[in-house]
């Protein structure tokens, strides 16, 4: 997948462009566009859209020179799926859990979640990083900086 | 004049010595420091990351203590570059060339000491520049009129766009979305809530700290997830005595250092020429006029000397744009102010007269901050030795769990979490797609004032477009812009076809 990607990828950058550009014309198009002497909410959207497709246009037909491949090679390699599941699911783990749950439940699941994500991690290892993180978490944002989040949830009232 | 700028110095020594100040740039700096030497965690991500515990804060100490962990996580990534041959920050590029080499020969311990010395003379002499040239900028800036402003905008959007890394097509579509997502929310002239897709959240527009969070947390994280390899200290011990360089070599980088300052403060002269391109003219310089160039790239101290000194006297003049005319000129610039502004005070000509305590505090502020940083890393080089062999899997979950929470804490809202969360998603895309997301911030931030800026000048004028080439300074403003342009495609022309590397551009330009 990502070899094509690396491939064609000034074509998926410019095409990508020009979605959102045209995607925010068709959206500010139902604002007011106004005159040039008084320009009304719809009109510099508008343009900007204009500019993002014309953008993704020139991308796609002018390929990038090679001073990109220095970068390409940094960020591409093989899909993460594992990694990226358990970033994702530990940020959606602690906005499920924040208020249902508490700071110490959210934060616990959040750092074990997404600790899940490197391949050469323990089960064991995770458990205890997320532990640590929790107490310090809620040592030094609920009972420190005060934030308006119960350690747990049942001690909020 | 020069009478004024003293007292108002020695006005902003005491600002800055005050007791809970001198304890909020301590911090900054401390932990700037910790998290610029962490594995795979920039500039940006320190400062996002450590930005809403700063909310709470008085103003004076907020700023204070973010300009602090700028230039600790600045002097961290030199630690980086040095010891590691990791350039965590695009300025370092060129310090790795010689710093490691010296590493590797047992004098890292010596390359560190010295870029102290440079990087504190840099600053010193950028710190100068700005008290004298800040009042300058400002006396002329407040006879801006809607349509200065707007050209002024867009040459600082340009600038800023063309000259990061990577292709400049794709630095403009990065700040021209960051403008768009900047308008997100109600509209300040007609009260018309704009692309808030039905939800009542996105009315006050998208969080900067989301969106800084998001595009240099959760995103890097997905890319650097599995990919970071562990790291080998191996040559990287370096011991308190190391770092006092002999009497040769600091004879041998006195010239250097001065050479890298005064390149350095130039580069900040000149629009859009930040830090990045700083270093690498400086390094070329050096390589120019050493009797025995060949040495550079296998441990020369010159190599390490100016970079460093160049790079740290165009970051303190970077800040001259921003404190006095509200203009970034990159990315950490624009969360800077972007925290001025959650904190209230509205950047611009006006700041310097009306808060001359947070201008004259954050100048003095450099100072103490640089000697701290002196002190701090003396002692605690072999902690941050340590520091650096931290496996990146343990990081990562940590940080993200500070992602969370400091969204969260910005305005107890579960929602914005969720908002960072696709921000990220998008950021990881853009990334894979070869955009950089700095550019973003930077139109992000300036996105409602050039909206409400070129309304007003269209206004002004009834709707008539030469406003902007009849008045002089505009059409001065824009002229650059153009020069910027056709310099940006000259430069695509010449390098078609061929591999633009580090060394490619110090061999070119020497």
């Amino acid at each position: 997948m990502f070899e094509s990607i690396q491939r064609y990828r000034d074509y998926y950058a410019g095409a990508l462009l020009i979605l959102i550009g045209l995607s925010t014309i068709y959206q500010s198009s139902r604002y007011d566009v106004g005159t040039l002497a008084e320009i009304g909410p719809g009109f510099f959207p508008m343009v900007m859209g204009v500019i993002l497709a014309g953008c993704g246009l020139a991308i796609a037909f002018n390929q990038s020179t090679a001073a990109d491949a220095e970068h390409d090679a940094e960020t591409l390699g093989r899909p993460e799926w594992r990694g990226w599941g358990c970033i994702l699911g530990g940020v959606l783990a602690f906005i499920l859990l924040a208020h249902t749950g508490g700071l110490f439940p959210a934060t616990f699941a959040c750092v074990f979640i997404s600790a899940m994500g490197d391949r050469t991690m323990a089960v064991r290892n995770a458990a205890v990083l997320a532990l640590g993180i929790s107490v310090f978490g809620v040592l030094l944002f609920h009972y420190g900086l005060k934030i308006q989040l119960a350690p747990f949830a049942w001690m909020a009232r | 004049m020069t009478g004024t700028a003293i007292a108002d110095l020695i006005h902003g020594f005491g600002v800055a010595l005050q007791p809970h100040n001198f304890l909020a740039c301590l911090i900054g700096v401390l932990m700037g420091n910790i998290v610029g030497v962490l594995p795979g965690m920039g500039v940006m991500a320190a400062i996002s990351i450590l930005l809403p515990l700063t909310f709470a804060m008085p103003p004076v100490a907020a700023i204070l203590m973010l300009a602090g962990i700028y230039y600790g996580a600045q002097y961290g990534g030199a630690i980086c570059s040095i010891l590691l041959n990791l350039p965590c920050h695009p300025p370092h590029a060129v310090t790795c060339l010689d710093g490691y080499p010296m590493t590797k020969q047992g004098k890292g311990g010596t390359a560190l000491g010295i870029t102290m010395l440079g990087s504190f003379v840099g600053a010193s002499f950028g710190i100068t520049q700005m008290i004298f040239f800040a009042p300058i900028l400002v006396s002329i800036a407040l006879k801006f009129g809607p349509a200065e402003v707007c050209s002024l905008m867009l040459l600082g959007l340009l600038a800023g766009s063309t000259l990061a890394r990577g292709s400049a097509l794709k630095g403009i579509a990065m700040t021209t979305f960051g403008l768009l997502l900047g308008i997100f929310g109600t509209d300040v002239t007609t009260g018309l809530e704009r692309f808030t897709f039905g939800f009542p959240e996105l009315a006050d527009g998208i969080e900067i700290v989301g969106l800084a969070l998001g595009l240099f947390g959760i995103a890097e994280f997905m890319k650097s997830v599995n990919k970071v390899e562990p790291l080998k200290a191996g040559y990287a011990k370096v011991r308190l005595r190391d770092m006092r360089p002999s009497r040769t070599d600091l004879k041998m980088s006195a010239f250097p250092i001065m050479r890298g300052t005064l390149i350095g403060s130039l580069c900040s002269l000149i629009p859009g020429t930040g830090p990045t391109i700083a270093s690498f003219v400086a390094y070329a310089t050096e390589k120019k006029v050493s009797k025995t160039p060949e040495r550079f790239g296998r441990g020369a101290i010159e190599g390490v000397a100016a970079p460093e000194s160049s790079t740290h006297s165009s970051v303190q003049g970077d800040f001259i744009p921003t404190m006095s005319l509200g203009i970034p000129g990159d990315s950490v610039m624009a969360l800077l102010l972007a925290a001025l502004t959650i904190q209230g005070i509205t950047p611009g000509p006006q700041l310097i007269s009306q808060h001359p305590d947070i201008f004259w505090g954050l100048i003095a502020s450099f100072w103490v901050g640089n000697i701290l940083l002196v002190f701090l890393n003396v002692p605690m080089i072999g902690l941050w030795v340590k520091l650096l062999t931290i496996p990146y899997k343990y990081l990562y979950p940590s940080a993200l769990f500070f992602v969370c929470i400091g969204v969260y804490s910005t305005n107890n809202s579960l929602f914005q979490v969720g908002e960072t969360l696709v921000i990220g998603v998008l950021g990881y895309v853009l990334l894979v797609l070869g955009f950089h997301p700095a550019p973003i911030l930077l139109g992000f931030v300036l996105g409602p004032r050039f909206e409400e800026n070129f309304r007003r000048a269209m206004l002004l004028s009834r709707g008539d477009l030469k406003v902007f080439i009849e008045r002089p300074i505009s059409a001065a403003f824009l002229t650059v812009c153009v020069i910027l342009l056709l310099g940006q495609l000259y430069v695509r022309w010449r390098s078609r076809g061929r591999v633009v590397t580090v060394d490619a551009i110090a061999v070119e330009e020497s």
